[in-house]
């Protein structure tokens, strides 16, 4: 019966969004207020329904309802209580339906916290966001139905996937989610410019483009900020789940959720331009666009088989055509707009070559290349295939290697942006302050080259980097501090700890990459390995049981100087339902370096294929990570957003 | 209830009979710490040819350890890193290969970006010049609003 | 940044050219065996073996004692589940007498095979064994099933990974066939 009901939130959800989308954009373009009132409500209407749905479909897990086909698929009754809430978005039609929910979120985030918009605009991003609503839901409605029932009941669930049964699974999605999807606000905001004939005739003046983008804003800050946290609670989950310590693939599906940074990064840093300078309006549009078409098309790529990845969802062609057509209408629609209403430039302010303005085109130029980069080599293979050249491999040496070349002159650039004025700069003043701080850098950078044991490239440039990245950005504090009477603003505050950000990361990223050890022994018990001045001394393995699985227990004392630091318990788990086994690796985690211990094949008698790591500074990358994000949170808060009217 | 449901399982669980014969399940020796460097640096950038895209450094798969057995040998006989590349690849093809060769199928893919780089790059110069000149506020105000 | 005629539409080119590319994958992704690779070694000279037969655990059979007429090589083991769904596909086409289907048991249990093929039934003509995988690796074997299509010069034909069925002996195998018996 709830499940049914559950089939008839959405319908009304769709029917909702379909209101909600034409009313307001009609409303609109026709200065009919009645219609664009529909959109606030509507939008509150629609997250109460979809809400509705996903609550059913989680009560439906939790009660262990396997007349329900996908509970059945993803569940189990031996399946820990909480994991059957994370279940509800462990496959297709579950995970879509969050895709929804989430961006119903949005869509009531926006109506709600929007009060002094002008109801045109308002109308036109939520009837955007409504488009947006109607081909989520029409697919889920129409292929991949979460509610479709299975008669007779299953007895038995088939259980969620084991890879999946882990904390990460609880935070990593939605997350993930929260970013790809908090994407469609700025592209509303673009696509509600360009359908708004007046702001992108020759006449509007700059204040309304500054006050689009004042709004605009805050928003990108905040999706931005979820992304990035996404994308490396994904790459955390990995690092301790799947591989053997590795934190990044570039797995098609990792390069799904990249793109979108990638863009949505370069378009933090123009809409800065657009919004104090007024320049570059068309540019910032696009990439607006760019940003959420490429979510879009990360949805796309993980849910149609097209590409191969253990991360992907079961591949089906007939929902990799119907969200493909989806793409085209949406990305080509607003392309086609694009082309036809997009600003010219030729009202722009003047700069200097040495200027603010250069500096953040060559930022856009870099991560726009970038992010193409990782576009041509993840769907290289599938070119090469459709073109009959064979079949080809494109893997983490490349895109490692172009990336690295590609972020290189942008890592060194960085520092120089803050301090370089608008429009105009004498290049001496940003270099006489910075070119104590370059030596410094380089002088790390020699030194770690001489005194790393291993990896003395990645060690130098992962050091080096960072040094030059912080000590760039501290100056840039310092001489805002060091100016009386002048503000240090929350946008300030938050560039600074995003680019702080980038110094963590790039010390985590490069001296893991460089300085990580490891040795692989069989061990019998009593016996043990070295490595990185510490002993790992083998104990044994036992059996153990666990809620829905048998384990091989192992048990590993770690010792420095033959004082135990601590105890370490790897684990290979054989799950009953169906028989999968997992490697659950024992981390150590510190702030200098993780401990990783795995266990291999048994090898008889007692004996086992023990691997163990030292990780340096692996936590570093989350770190970085995490501060960027903050710095995008913190960006979002700058009162100059919520300013009524633009500064003059 | 369940626990003794998994205990009883367990005693009952059949001995690996489906599982393919292991020739060595033991992991591999290296005879000095050069010769485990260039292993794992070779083994990371070739694809197992079962999985479902991992590395032939991670992969659990039978093949795959077969594989890595091979490579060692190989090694061991003196090929160089491009030989072994090639006996995998021609026994393979070119799939196996993490890091595409750069011959004509692949000049997109290895100078695409590059040549973006260029063409965007020529871009932002013309846009730069286009916009030099005395339009607009005065030049390089302190005041400046951030 | 202006935007000139070419910088407007420019955007929806690339677009569209990239949603043919991927209309292309999903149209590819429909063919059911489409993870499987292509062997590099058609046309080329099977790899030389030394090998066990199955059931003479004395004797050693090299790929030169095959030649002389085409043969059909069958990739199974007994843990594999696939091989029991195409074993009476297989065995049917054996029966034929169409061609000699050498068993290649790969990575299995002596006692473990021939207990399966007392079980289902033996179609093959000889069962060669490769019980550490050695010459597997020079076949581009890597997983069961797996057939190969070798002429009576020894040079490869055809390969297929998966399963076989009806459509597929007919369609591609029983063609290279006629084509290699044909000398072409």
């Amino acid at each position: 019966m709830l499940p049914e009901l559950g089939q008839v939130a959405l319908l009304l959800a769709l029917l909702v969004a379909t209101l909600q989308a034409l009313l307001p954009l009609a409303g609109a373009q026709r200065g009919i207020a009645s219609w664009m009132a529909v959109a606030r409500p509507a939008a509150y209407a629609q997250l109460l329904l979809v809400a509705a749905a996903f609550a059913i479909l989680t009560h439906a897990f939790v009660v262990q309802d396997f007349s329900v086909q996908y509970v059945a698929e993803n569940s189990n009754s031996l399946l820990p209580w909480y994991y059957r809430y994370t279940a509800v978005w462990g496959a297709h039609e579950g995970s879509l339906l969050l895709w929804a929910l989430i961006l119903a979120l949005w869509t009531a985030a926006v109506a709600r916290f929007s009060r002094r918009l002008p109801d045109a605009v308002i109308a036109r991003v939520l009837g955007v966001m409504g488009l947006v609503a109607i081909g989520f839901l029409a697919f889920l409605i129409f292929t991949s139905n979460p509610f479709t029932r299975l008669l007779p009941a299953a007895a038995e669930g088939r259980d969620l996937n084991p890879l999946l049964q882990d904390p990460g699974m609880i935070i990593h999605p939605p997350m993930l989610y929260l970013g790809y999807v908090g994407f469609c606000v700025p592209f509303a905001f673009a696509i509600a410019a360009l359908l708004d004939g007046g702001a992108t005739r020759q006449g509007h003046d700059d204040r309304q483009w500054r006050d689009w983008l004042r709004w605009t804003r805050p928003w990108t800050n905040v999706a931005w900020a979820f992304l990035t946290c996404g994308i490396a609670l994904g790459s955390w989950w990995a690092y301790y789940e799947l591989g053997w310590g590795g934190w990044w693939f570039w797995d098609p599906v990792e390069n799904a959720s990249f793109m979108p940074w990638l863009a949505g990064t370069a378009l933090l840093h123009s809409q800065a331009v657009t919004e104090k300078r007024g320049s570059f309006r068309g540019w910032t549009l696009l990439l607006a666009i760019a940003a959420f078409s490429l979510s879009l098309l990360g949805t796309f790529l993980v849910r149609s088989g097209v590409l191969t990845s253990v991360h992907a969802f079961a591949a089906d062609p007939t929902r990799g055509l119907f969200v493909l057509v989806f793409l085209g209408i949406v990305i080509g629609g607003s392309l086609v707009l694009y082309a036809l209403r997009a600003p010219d430039g030729d009202k722009d302010a003047s700069f200097a070559p040495a200027s603010r303005e250069t500096l953040l085109l060559v930022n856009n130029l870099l991560l726009v290349a970038a992010c193409a980069m990782v576009l041509l080599g993840t769907l290289y293979p599938l070119l090469a295939d459709a073109l009959e050249l064979g079949k080809i491999s494109v893997g983490p040496p490349y895109f490692a290697l172009l990336f690295l070349l590609l972020m290189a002159p942008l890592v060194l650039l960085v520092p120089f942006g803050p301090l370089t004025r608008w429009q105009r700069e004498q290049p001496s003043k940003p270099l006489a302050m910075l070119v104590p701080w370059a030596g410094l850098a380089l002088g790390i950078g020699i030194a770690a080259f001489f005194l790393a044991p291993q990896g003395a490239w990645k060690t130098a440039a992962g050091l080096a980097g960072a040094a030059w990245v912080f000590a760039g950005t501290a100056r840039f504090a310092w001489s805002r501090f060091a100016i009386k009477g002048s503000r240090f603003t929350a946008e300030m505050l938050g560039m600074t700890l995003a680019h702080v950000g980038i110094a963590v990361f790039l010390v985590g990223a490069l001296l893991t990459e460089g300085l990580s050890m490891q040795r692989e022994l069989a061990l019998s018990p009593g016996q043990s390995v070295a490595l990185a001045g510490r002993e790992f001394r083998f104990d044994g393995v036992e059996r153990r049981i666990g809620p829905n699985y048998i384990a091989d227990h192992g048990t590993v004392r770690v010792l420095r100087d033959g004082r135990a630091i601590d105890t370490m318990h790897p684990e290979k788990r054989s799950y009953a339902s169906g028989g999968q086994v997992m490697t659950e690796a024992a981390i150590d985690p510190g702030i200098t370096r993780d401990l990783y211990v795995a266990l291999g094949e048994s090898l008889g008698d007692g004996a086992w294929a023990v691997r163990v790591h030292v990780k340096p500074f692996v936590r570093w990358i989350w770190f970085g990570a995490g501060l960027m994000a903050l710095g995008g949170l913190v960006t979002a808060t700058d009162r100059r957003f919520r300013r009524k009217e633009a500064a003059p | 209830m369940t626990r003794w449901l998994l205990a009883l399982l367990l005693a009952l669980a059949p001995p690996a009979a489906m599982a393919q014969v292991v020739a060595d399940p033991a992991p591999l020796q290296f005879q000095d710490r050069a010769e485990e460097t260039r292993f794992h640096a070779l083994v990371s950038e070739l694809r197992c040819v079962m999985c479902q895209n991992q590395s032939l450094a991670d992969s659990n798969a039978q093949i795959a350890h077969d594989l890595r057995r091979e490579v060692l040998q190989l090694m061991r006989q003196g090929k160089s890193d491009a030989e072994v590349k090639q006996f995998l690849v021609a026994r393979y093809g070119e799939f196996v290969l993490y890091k595409p060769r750069v011959e004509s199928k692949t000049w997109l893919l290895w100078f695409g970006p590059a040549l973006l780089l260029l063409v965007g790059g020529f871009v932002v110069a013309r846009v730069v010049r286009g916009h030099a000149g005395s339009r607009g506020d005065a030049p390089g105000n302190d005041e400046q609003e951030w | 940044m202006s935007a000139s005629k070419l910088g407007r539409w420019l955007p929806l080119a690339v677009f569209a050219a990239l949603a043919v590319l991927l209309g292309a994958g999903v149209w590819l992704s429909r063919q059911p065996n489409r993870e499987a690779l292509p062997s590099p070694l058609i046309g080329k000279p099977a790899p030389q073996f030394s090998l066990p037969v199955l059931h003479e655990p004395g004797r050693l059979v090299t790929l030169d004692e095959l030649k002389g007429a085409p043969f059909v090589l069958n990739v199974w083991g007994s843990w594999c589940a696939s091989c029991r769904i195409e074993h009476p596909v297989l065995t049917r086409f054996a029966e034929s007498k169409r061609v000699r289907v050498v068993g290649y048991n790969w990575k299995d249990e002596r006692a473990d095979a021939l207990r399966w093929l007392d079980q289902f039934g033996n179609p093959f003509w000889m069962v060669l064994v490769d019980y550490e995988g050695r010459y597997a690796i020079d076949w581009g074997i890597y997983g069961a099933p797996e057939t190969y299509l070798v002429d009576a010069g020894g040079v490869i034909r055809w390969k297929h990974v998966g399963p076989l069925d009806e459509a597929i002996i007919r369609e591609q195998l029983l063609p290279a066939l006629a084509r290699a018996e044909a000398g072409r």
